[in-house]
């Protein structure tokens, strides 16, 4: 057997079960899939007593189904093996990873630079201050640099132009400046409360996506089964924050190209859905609502009442001013044609989540892998790849996601059981357990493996952002560097998302 | 055309909240605590090693507001004892003050902690540089959501601003990454004196969960400079923030 497959988004698999191949019967495995509509949605090392084990999750979109295998590289290994993202690009970020943190060459690697400067990575001499940038020789070309310190009130991250004359000829992102160890931090609490608090400060625009992942991966691992209730309800909780960050993302690119009646009347809306969240919960980006085995704040009929409402609400008022902006020509003259990632770079990168979809690739882990609450889920995917795609994606998506929680309210039982959170829970030994999430941005992952007595010895986040930062520096080649902050938040990837 | 955007002013109406200081959030907010005494010494233990931040200690029992992540687990373990009320009016001059003991209604601001140098000047206008340098983004997006039409800062003459050379100021979120503590050094040296230094968020004011033993972060810079105003919460709420800088800065609500 070359691969394992699974078919449901959660999962929990005893190592023995994990096809161990030979490096090249790995890479020849991987190369006969990726042209089957498979992408790559994680691989990363563990270390164990032999060596380092290379774990490999695939999505195969076509089947709906996740396909994973192994390699290991022992201690007294010397090969060098040879690089995946010379064949495939969508390997960069795991290959750099890997080259990172343990110190393994990868041959013939045309993009082996480093990805996050963890405190625990191979070459300490390594830092963003001698990070080796692409430069064009010759005196046509200028470069410009562009952070770690941005002009708004954003995250930090370098961004190098070389331009010709006002044209971009390639823009390199150089990230690392957010990174707080939130692995090793996670794996080293035996707090399951801690863990979840901290899976919430992941990235805290996606703070309920990344805490509901690392509660259902513990469910699973713990043998603790939550009311279906609780499904229900963190789906409702996902669907708004999709609603809540893309209301956001209209309003900041409304205010990019000064076009003031878009950017204010959607921040008022965005405020709707997160003091709806403020209601529920407590806290205006879901911190506090999502917990292991149960919740603090189940819905009653008092809650589905106020989310009935303010959803309702935010449907009608959004319609409308979504419309106008997409009808108003001095924001489409900027939208449209700008900042263009066509399907085959988007498939070639690995792009995921709206970023592909924009570009008419079918990435939707909601329709890729069986959920319960999305049996009819039909994407929204748009063809051109420009920023105006990306609006729209967004535009449908609120829409879509307000139709979404309308429905999911209509058939939820107030009076159902309600479980309180369990802190409390033994592990399964000697176990990979894995949970795949779509949040607003893409496929999110989590994964947890643990040892013989159940203790967590590794534990791995994928934010979508990881994916999809090389897009934002493919689709910005041949604009001029004045449209760069329109491409950037038509994006709106994840800086600590992505450094951890 | 225009008829469609008179119909979304008209929806949009008058957002802006009038008068920030006398807004009551819903009752699940959870902003400041409020201990009462007696309570027991095992159940104050049990609460003490569940809290993700480290934020409780014993003798006396008190809740630490630069760390607290307002998880609210404690409240849910001794609900008669502890319970987050939905009053935002947290922040201090003073480090000190945050610390929550039994018995306390309100945090103290300690007006008189204000340095001289910087009392009144800057009451008509504030200009602030933020930086992250570690921050989760929700910090952030509720730093520009202080700026925007609900809560409209701008009114009080407080505005963000791109480069430090036109700052009065500097708000730092995120527990300050080492990766990150090089361009903070840089950003602070170059807003001209007299400069003020803001820590919004727990992690921002003691690392709070990402820990002191963590090699990823450096606070260094903390450690080396006054801070002029603390504001907590996981994340600061923006109507925090404006409390906390009319009271430091002395500026005119009317």
């Amino acid at each position: 057997m070359v691969w394992y497959e699974h078919t449901y988004p959660v999962g929990v698999i005893p190592f023995a079960k994990v096809p161990l191949l030979g490096y090249q019967e790995f890479v020849n495995a991987v190369s006969e899939k990726i042209p089957q509509n498979c992408h790559c949605s994680n691989y990363f090392g563990i270390k164990n007593n032999d060596g380092i084990r290379f774990y490999c999750f695939l999505i195969d979109n076509d089947n709906k189904r996740i396909l994973i295998n192994s390699w290991n590289y022992g201690y007294y290994d010397a090969f060098v093996p040879e690089s995946l993202t010379a064949l495939f690009p969508m390997f960069h970020p795991f290959e750099r990873e890997i080259s990172e943190k343990y110190g393994i060459e990868f041959k013939n690697n045309p993009y082996d630079k480093p990805l996050r400067f963890p405190s625990d990575r191979y070459d300490k001499r390594s830092n963003s201050g001698n990070y080796p940038y692409y430069s064009v020789p010759g005196h046509l070309f200028h470069e410009v640099n562009v952070g770690p310190i941005h002009a708004g009130i954003i995250e930090p991250g370098v961004f190098r132009f070389v331009c010709n004359g006002e044209a971009i000829i390639h823009m390199e992102v150089v990230l690392g400046f957010q990174n707080r160890g939130m692995e090793t931090l996670i794996r080293f609490t035996d707090n399951i409360l801690k863990r979840i608090c901290l899976s919430e400060n992941i990235a805290g625009d996606s703070a309920v996506s990344h805490a509901t992942s690392l509660c259902s991966l513990h469910e699973i691992l713990g043998g603790v089964y939550p009311d279906p209730k609780i499904d229900i309800e963190r789906t409702i909780a996902r669907e708004m924050e999709r609603i809540a960050m893309h209301i956001a993302d209209a309003s900041a690119l409304c205010a990019d190209v000064a076009y003031q009646i878009g950017e204010v009347s959607c921040e008022a809306i965005r405020t709707i859905a997160v003091n709806t969240f403020l209601k529920w919960c407590g806290n205006r980006f879901g911190k506090g609502l999502i917990r292991t085995g149960g919740t603090y704040y189940p819905i009653n009929k008092e809650i589905i009442n106020i989310i009935f409402g303010n959803i309702t609400e935010i449907k009608k008022r959004y319609s409308l001013v979504g419309e106008d902006i997409m009808s108003e020509p001095s924001v489409l003259s900027r939208f449209e044609d700008c900042g263009i990632v066509d399907y085959k770079e988007v498939k070639a990168i690995g792009c995921v989540g709206m970023a592909a979809r924009s570009s008419g690739l079918n990435r939707d882990i909601r329709s890729s892998l069986l959920f319960d609450q999305y049996k009819n889920h039909k994407p929204v995917i748009f063809t051109e790849g420009d920023v105006m795609a990306r609006f729209k994606v967004r535009h449908y998506e609120i829409l879509q996601s307000c139709d979404y929680i309308l429905e999911m309210l209509s058939c939820l039982e107030p009076e159902g059981q309600n479980l309180s959170p369990v802190y409390s829970m033994s592990l399964q030994p000697d176990s990979l357990a894995f949970v795949f999430n779509e949040s607003w941005r893409g496929e999110l992952c989590h994964m947890a493996a643990t040892d013989e007595r159940g203790k967590l010895i590794h534990y791995k986040i994928k934010d979508p952002s990881l994916h999809n930062w090389y897009a934002l520096s493919v689709c910005v080649r041949g604009e001029e560097i004045s449209d760069f902050p329109i491409c950037n938040k038509s994006f709106n990837l994840s800086y600590c998302g992505h450094d951890l | 055309m225009i008829t469609k955007k008179i119909e979304i002013l008209k929806e949009h109406g008058f957002q802006t909240i009038k008068k920030p200081s006398s807004v009551i959030l819903p009752d699940r907010f959870r902003g400041r605590p409020e201990i009462k005494s007696g309570i027991n010494i095992n159940i104050a233990d049990i609460v003490c090693k569940i809290c993700p931040a480290k934020a409780i200690s014993l003798n006396p029992f008190s809740i630490d507001l630069g760390r607290c992540v307002f998880c609210g687990e404690c409240e849910r373990i001794c609900p008669s004892y502890i319970r987050f009320t939905n009053d935002f009016k947290m922040a201090s001059v003073s480090r000190e003050a945050l610390i929550v003991k039994e018995g306390d209604t309100e945090i103290d601001f300690c007006k008189g902690n204000i340095r001289p140098e910087i009392n009144d000047i800057f009451k008509r206008t504030l200009k602030l540089r933020q930086v992250s340098a570690g921050g989760d983004n929700s910090s952030e997006m509720e730093l520009n959501a202080s700026t925007n039409v609900n809560f409209d800062i701008g009114r009080y003459g407080i505005d963000f601003v791109a480069s430090p050379r036109h700052a009065d100021g500097l708000v730092i979120t995120g527990p300050i990454t080492k990766n990150m503590s090089e361009a903070l050094d840089n950003c602070y040296s170059c807003i001209p004196e007299p400069k003020v230094l803001i820590l919004a968020g727990a992690d921002a004011i003691s690392g709070s969960l990402y820990g002191e033993d963590n090699k990823a972060v450096d606070r260094y810079f903390v450690k080396q400079h006054h801070i002029d105003l603390f504001i907590p919460g996981n994340p600061v709420h923006p109507l925090s923030f404006i409390y906390g800088c009319i009271n430091t800065f002395n500026i005119n609500q009317g």
